[in-house]
């Protein structure tokens, strides 16, 4: 066994070693791992937090849903009580009319006879003055009776 | 050449210089080169690394990072920063350098003896059955021990882990020997268990070796040189074992002792 001055170069090369080892190996690398293990980590983190994220965005897509058919449900309730109404209306509105039609009918029905009886009556009275004018064309004159054949007219 | 000067050309290092001041100088570079060979790989991985899609070799690297942080969370209580890079680097290099032990142990001395032309050249490529080697780390991390339990226990707190520890205030003579005794033979019995190991293996190694080379004359070759390769196979199956144990072994008990150090004096 000889210890000598190789032991001092060997401590040297040694130390030399652990510091370059520190420099170009374990430190680049090292940190390189912990970079990698901590680009997982936040990987592993977001997809956690989109599952998530997916989830809320489900349930509320459900509930949106959920809302929309009970706002159509109720629209078209809505539209149907609102055309029964409309049809309820223009029946009304019908009915009324016709009503109205029937009756203006009958007033110029009315008017038309009223008036037919009064050209009748006219026409009668005519023909009777006409008769009485050639059955007492003398003892009668048409201006000195007048007024009685007027009253005459109007009480036939 | 016989058995003995076999064994002891293979185990005696190619070196310069006198007395204390001898480099190994087949350590030194065969630690050196597996320490380029980690710089340089770990700078190619790094510039082409991702981070979305790591291919197969960034896995393979990333799945040992993941591991030795594993082994700090585990054994060691504080935080600081330099202890994973320490460790991975022990990991690495320690396997590297264990790993020439399964490189066949003739095939780089008898390389270097062709190349050099002397053909009694030495060379010893595993630089972990060097107690320089293993002394080298094991003293540096005694001095990160030292220097981390000043810091958190201050010099005081340390003072008094010497005085008072094991036995309490009434023996404190002993106290000092003891804890002195603890303190010292956590990085001796790093380095020790380490160079034991790979030392040990390497010599199993040349011993199968020995089978083949001087036992198989003639007709004999049929029946031993088999059983070397056989023996061979098995010898680096459960080696390869052992120096990633040992490899592992040295990290974590660094990481424990540096963990001891950062912890609050008791």
């Amino acid at each position: 066994m000889n210890i000598n001055a190789t032991l001092l170069i060997q401590m040297i090369a040694f130390m030399l070693l652990i510091w370059f080892v520190n420099k170009v190996l374990w430190g680049p690398l090292s940190k390189l791992m912990e970079e990698r293990q901590k680009k997982i980590t936040d990987g592993l983190s977001a997809a956690e937090k989109g599952k998530h994220e997916l989830e809320l965005a489900e349930n509320k897509a459900k509930e949106v849903l959920k809302d929309a058919k009970s706002q159509a449900q109720n629209i078209l309730g809505q539209a149907e009580k609102r055309g029964s109404e409309i049809v309820e209306d223009a029946k009304v509105k019908a009915t009324e009319e016709a009503g109205r039609i029937k009756a203006s009918a009958q007033a110029e029905i009315e008017q038309e006879v009223s008036r037919a009886r009064e050209d009748l009556r006219k026409e009668v009275a005519s023909i009777a003055v006409s008769g009485a004018e050639k059955i007492l064309r003398k003892e009668i004159d048409a201006t000195r009776h007048n007024d009685m054949l007027e009253t005459l007219v109007k009480s036939i | 050449m016989g058995t003995v000067e076999y064994i002891q050309h293979h185990l005696t290092n190619n070196s310069v210089g006198e007395g204390f001041w001898t480099f190994h100088l087949d350590t030194i570079a065969v630690s050196f080169m597996l320490g380029a060979l980690m710089i340089f790989v770990s700078m190619r991985l790094v510039k082409q690394m991702e981070a979305g899609t790591p291919g197969g070799f960034q896995n393979f690297v990333e799945s040992i990072l993941d591991f030795v942080s594993v082994n700090v969370r585990d054994a060691f209580p504080g935080h600081n920063p330099l202890i994973a890079p320490l460790a991975l680097t022990i990991f690495i290099w320690v396997w590297l350098m264990n790993f020439m032990d399964l490189i066949p142990v003739d095939l780089f001395p008898y390389l270097f003896q062709l190349i050099s032309g002397d053909s009694h050249a030495y060379l010893k490529i595993v630089p972990t059955t060097d107690l320089n080697t293993t002394l080298a780390m094991s003293l540096t991390v005694f001095c990160l021990i030292v220097f981390y339990s000043i810091k958190i226990k201050g010099v005081w707190g340390y003072t008094k882990m010497f005085l008072f520890h094991p036995f309490g205030k009434f023996f404190i003579p002993v106290n000092i020997i003891m804890t002195f005794i603890e303190e010292v033979s956590k990085p001796l019995s790093l380095a020790l268990r380490l160079f034991g190991n790979l030392f040990a293996g390497e010599l199993v190694f040349l011993l199968i070796a020995l089978i083949g080379g001087t036992l198989a004359v003639g007709a004999a070759a049929l029946f031993w040189a088999p059983l070397q390769v056989l023996l061979d196979l098995a010898w680096l199956i459960f080696h390869l074992l052992v120096i990633t144990l040992q490899a592992f072994i040295f990290m974590v008990l660094t990481i424990v002792y540096l963990g001891m150090a950062h912890e609050e004096a008791h």
